[in-house]
C-alpha cells in the first residue's frame, strides 16, 4: 500500500511461489528422515583423531539421491536442461541441506551453476548439461594467503596448459569437476576440468570441519582443450561478478539453516536438563542467549531471501543484499555457535556430543566468501563508490 | 491498485471508496504547532481542541470504531476499521488523541464489560468526547505487573480505592481510568480486579495527578493518586478475581495481538517519502559529515564497520517485517513476537552509534544551535529508553520468546 512498497521491484513475499515453499517441505522431509544427526554423527564422527581431518566422510548413498531428486539442476536454467527455479528456491533447498548438515557438494555445484549460467557460452551450457547428467562441481579460485577477490588465482593458462596450485577448494574429492579460474595473459578465464586429469593432483587439507573436505589442486602442465574454455574472452570477472550474489546467497542459506539446527537443539537441551532442581531454560542467562540467537537468525533468513530475491528481480542491488545477509548470518553463527556449545555445559565440551560438528561447520562456513567484517568493507565500498 | 485493496470483501471495497471519497475533502489543514506522532505525546489544550475535533469529525463520518455494533455507537461493519486506518495513514490525517482509549480500554469494555456499561462508555470513548487513561504500572508493580498493590476494598454495592499508580500517559486529560487493583491480598494472580473509574470528575477530591518529568527534562506522563475513591460496583469488568486476565485482554491489544483491530490515524507531517537509496541513511550521512582524526569519520575502518553494521541491521529489520507477509515460509507468531524487541534495540544502539561518530559534538543539546543534526542523536538516545523498558521492557520480551517460541520454563 505505501510508496515505499510500490518504489521496489521486487515481489512483496520474496517471489515464494508453491513451488519454492514445496521444495523446501520436501527438503526438509527429505533430510529428517534421511540424515537424521545420530546418523550424520556416525557418518563423520566416528573417528576423532584430528590427524585424519583429510579424511573425506560422506554417504554416497544418501547423495545419489541428492542428486536423483534432481536437486543440483535446481538453478541451471532451462534452455540448459535444468528446471530454472527462482534464487529463492535455491536458497531454501541449500537452506535445509545446511539444517541436516550434509556432506556432500551440493552448495559447490549449485555455486558452480550461476557461475556456468552467467558466462553465457556455448561451451558453458555444455558443462551445464553436465550437471543436469548428475555430475558435481567446484569452483576453484583462491590463493595460497586465501583471497576471496575474482582475480586472485595464480594459475596459469598457457598454450592450453594448465600451470600452478589453487588452495582452499571445497569438497574436492567427492565432485567430478572443478571450475578453475585461471590467468592467460593476466586476464582471468574460467576451465572446466574433470577432476581425474592427467597432471592434476587434489592434495587434502587437513580441517576441522568434519563434513566438508577442502584441499589444494596442484595442476602441472595439465593440457586443456578449448571447448573446455567457458568463459568469453576478457568476460570471466563479469560472470563472477553478476554470479557473486548467488555465491554468497548459497553459503548464508547453509549457515542458516545450520544455525536453526543449533538453536532448536540447544532449545530442547534448555527445556529438559535440569540443575538447580530447574530446567535450564528457567534461567535468564540460558533463556535470553537463545531468545537473541533466535531473533538473530531470524534477521539473517530474511535478509538472505532478499538477496536471493534481489537476484531474480533487482539484479543492480543484488551484491549489496547479499553482503548484508553474509554480514548478518555470520554474526548469527559466530554468536549462536559458542551458546549453543557453552549452554550445553560439560557434555557440549565432548567428541560425544553433537553440537560440535555444528560448530566446526559454521566456523568453516563462516570463512567461506569472506569474515562479516570483509563483507561490511564491501558493503561500505559499493554504497560509497555508488555516490 | 494497492495490495490491500486487491484482497477486499466487497463490503470493504465499498468502504474503502467511502473512505477515500470523505478524506479527499475532510482532512484538516496542519495545527501551528508541531504535529504529534502518537496520542501519548498529548500535552496542552492547543492539541487537546485540534486532536479531538479531528477525531470527533472522523468518527461522525464512520471511521472509527467501524467494526463495534451500532448499539455500542459502531458502525456494525465487518473488519472494515482496517481499511479506514490504511486510508486515513494513506491521506495522511492527524493522530487520534484517544489512543489509549481505542487501542486498549474499549476493546477490554467490549469483551468484559456488562451490557449498560458498552451502552454508557464505548459511545463517547470512540467519538474522543471522553479520553481514557491505563492504570496499571506501580511504583512497586513494573515488569512484574500482578504484585500491584493498590487495593479496592468492598463496601456494600460500592468499592473503595486507595493506591499509587504511575507512568500513565494523558491521565491529566482524562475521564476515565482503566484500572489493575488488588481485591485480595493472599493470592497474588486471582486476588486481582479489573475496573473503570472515573478521574476527572474526582480530581481535587479523592484522586490526585501529577505529571512526572521524563529523563529528556519533557513531561509526557504522569502518576495518579487515590485517597478513598469510591467507585459504583457497576463499573467492575468481570468476576471479582478475574482482573489478570481481563488485563491479558488489554496487553493483547496494546501489542496489536488482539481480535479487534484498533482505530489508528497519522502520517500528518511526515514527510511524503520515496524509498530513499542506501547513500540516504541517516549514519551514513552524519558520519560523512562529522570530522575524525582530520578525516570524514566514515573513512575511519572502526566506525564504518559500526555504520555498515547498523545499516544491516535496519534493512534486516524491514526485511523480517516482509517475511511476516509470507505463509508457510517461517513460524508467524515467532516472528511477531520479535517486533519490539528489535525495533527498539535497533534505536538505542543506532542513536549510540551516533554520539560516537559526533564525539565531543555529541555532548550538545537539542538547544544548542552548534548540535550536529540538530542535537537530535542525544535526545534519540536518551528517549530510546523509552522503548526498551516501557510495554513489557527488553528482558521481558527476551522471556517471552524464550517461553512462547522455545518453550523454555517461565522465570516468572
Amino acid at each position: 500500500m505505501s510508496e515505499s512498497d510500490q518504489a521496489t521491484q521486487q515481489p512483496k513475499d520474496f517471489g515464494f511461489d508453491t513451488d519454492a515453499l514445496a521444495l523446501k517441505d520436501v527438503a526438509e522431509k527429505f533430510f529428517q528422515d534421511n540424515l537424521p544427526t545420530h546418523k550424520l554423527h556416525g557418518l563423520v564422527a566416528e573417528d576423532s583423531d584430528l590427524r585424519n581431518g583429510s579424511a573425506c566422510r560422506w554417504d554416497k548413498d544418501l547423495w545419489q539421491q541428492v542428486v536423483d531428486l534432481g536437486w543440483l539442476m535446481v538453478a541451471v536454467p532451462e534452455r540448459a536442461g535444468g528446471m530454472g527455479m527462482s534464487a529463492v528456491a535455491v536458497a531454501v533447498l541449500a537452506e535445509q541441506a545446511g539444517r541436516a548438515a550434509l556432506p556432500g557438494p551440493l552448495v559447490p555445484t549449485l555455486s558452480a551453476s550461476y557461475i556456468l549460467d552467467a558466462c553465457g557460452t556455448d561451451n558453458a551450457d555444455a558443462a551445464l548439461s553436465l550437471i543436469c547428467e548428475g555430475n558435481a562441481f567446484s569452483y576453484a579460485a583462491s590463493n595460497q594467503s586465501g583471497s576471496w577477490e575474482h582475480d586472485a588465482s595464480e594459475l596459469v593458462l598457457e598454450d592450453n596448459k594448465l600451470t600452478g596450485a589453487l588452495h582452499f577448494v571445497q569438497d574436492a574429492q567427492k565432485v567430478d569437476y572443478f571450475l578453475v579460474n585461471a590467468k592467460r595473459d593476466g586476464e582471468p578465464t574460467l576451465v572446466v576440468v574433470p577432476a581425474n586429469l592427467d597432471g592434476l593432483t587434489v592434495v587434502p587439507n587437513t580441517i576441522i570441519d568434519l563434513t566438508r573436505d577442502q584441499a589444494r589442486l596442484q595442476f602441472d602442465q595439465v593440457a586443456i582443450e578449448d571447448k573446455q574454455i567457458v568463459s568469453a574472452p576478457g568476460q570471466a570477472l563479469n560472470a563472477l561478478q553478476d554470479a557473486t550474489p548467488a555465491l554468497l546467497t548459497l553459503i548464508c542459506s547453509d549457515i542458516c539453516g545450520a544455525a536453526e539446527w543449533q538453536l532448536q537443539t540447544t532449545a530442547e537441551y534448555a527445556r529438559t536438563r535440569k540443575q538447580f532442581d530447574r530446567n535450564l531454560g528457567f534461567f535468564q542467562a540460558v533463556k535470553h542467549p537463545l531468545a537473541d540467537f533466535m531473533v538473530a537468525i531470524d534477521l539473517a533468513r530474511s535478509q538472505l531471501y532478499n538477496a536471493a530475491c534481489s537476484i531474480d528481480y533487482e539484479p543492480e542491488l543484488a551484491e549489496q543484499y547479499a553482503r548484508m545477509a553474509k554480514s548478518a548470518a555470520n554474526d548469527a553463527a559466530s554468536f549462536g555457535s559458542k551458546k549453543s556449545v557453552q549452554l550445553h555445559g560439560g557434555i557440549g565440551f565432548t567428541w560425544e556430543s553433537f553440537v560440535h560438528i555444528y560448530l566446526k561447520r559454521q566456523l568453516h562456513s563462516q570463512t567461506l566468501w569472506g569474515d562479516a567484517a570483509y563483507q561490511r568493507q564491501k558493503l561500505a565500498a559499493l554504497i560509497l563508490q555508488g555516490n | 491498485m494497492s495490495e490491500n485493496a486487491k484482497r477486499d470483501t466487497p463490503e470493504q471495497q465499498e468502504f474503502r471508496q467511502y473512505c477515500r471519497d470523505w478524506l479527499a475533502s475532510n482532512v484538516p489543514p496542519p495545527p501551528d504547532f508541531k504535529p504529534l506522532r502518537s496520542g501519548a505525546e498529548l500535552a496542552t489544550e492547543e492539541h487537546l481542541t485540534y486532536y479531538s475535533a479531528w477525531q470527533k469529525a472522523a468518527y461522525d463520518a464512520g471511521l472509527v470504531g467501524c467494526d463495534y455494533p451500532v448499539e455500542y455507537g459502531g458502525g456494525g461493519r465487518t473488519r472494515c476499521q482496517s481499511v479506514a486506518n490504511q486510508e486515513m495513514l494513506r491521506a495522511r490525517t492527524p493522530i487520534m488523541p484517544g489512543a489509549i482509549g481505542l487501542g486498549m480500554a474499549a476493546p477490554t469494555i467490549y469483551f468484559h464489560g456488562s451490557e449498560d456499561l458498552k451502552r454508557q462508555l464505548l459511545p463517547k470513548l470512540l467519538s474522543g468526547e471522553e479520553l481514557w487513561c491505563q492504570g496499571f504500572s506501580e511504583p512497586g508493580a513494573g515488569s512484574d505487573l500482578a504484585s500491584v498493590q493498590t487495593f479496592a476494598e468492598r463496601k456494600g454495592d460500592k468499592w473503595v480505592i486507595n493506591g499509587h499508580k504511575v507512568w500513565t500517559s494523558t491521565a491529566q486529560f482524562a475521564t476515565w481510568m482503566i484500572l489493575l487493583a488488588r481485591t485480595e491480598k493472599s493470592d497474588k494472580y486471582n486476588g486481582l480486579t479489573y475496573f473503570v473509574v472515573p478521574i476527572k470528575s474526582e480530581l481535587g477530591k479523592s484522586v490526585t495527578v501529577r505529571p512526572l518529568i521524563k529523563i529528556t527534562g519533557e513531561t509526557g506522563f504522569n502518576e495518579e493518586l487515590f485517597d478513598d475513591l469510591e467507585v459504583d460496583d457497576a463499573y467492575r469488568l468481570d468476576e471479582v478475581g478475574k482482573g489478570w486476565q481481563v488485563a491479558m485482554t488489554t496487553l493483547a491489544h496494546e501489542r496489536g495481538a488482539g481480535p479487534l483491530t484498533a482505530p489508528t490515524s497519522g502520517g500528518q507531517g511526515i514527510e511524503v517519502k520515496r524509498e530513499t537509496g542506501i547513500g540516504e541513511y541517516p549514519l551514513l550521512k552524519l558520519a560523512r559529515k562529522c570530522t575524525r582524526n582530520g578525516k570524514p569519520a566514515i573513512e575511519d575502518p572502526v566506525i564504518s564497520d559500526k555504520v555498515m553494521s547498523m545499516l544491516v541491521r535496519q534493512v534486516g529489520i524491514k526485511q523480517h517485517r516482509r517475511m511476516r507477509s509470507v505463509g508457510g515460509l517461517a513460524d508467524q507468531q515467532r516472528l511477531a513476537l520479535q517486533d519490539k524487541l528489535l525495533a527498539t534495540e535497533y534505536q538505542q544502539d543506532a542513536a549510540a552509534v551516533a554520539l560516537e561518530i559526533e564525539g565531543p559534538a555529541g555532548t550538545l543539546s537539542n538547544f544548542d544551535e552548534q548540535a550536529p543534526d540538530q542535537g537530535k542523536w542525544p535526545l534519540a538516545y536518551l528517549s530510546s529508553f523509552g522503548g526498551t523498558i516501557a510495554a513489557g521492557t527488553s528482558e521481558i520480551q527476551r522471556n517471552i520468546l524464550g517461553e512462547r517460541v522455545l518453550g523454555l520454563d517461565k522465570s516468572k
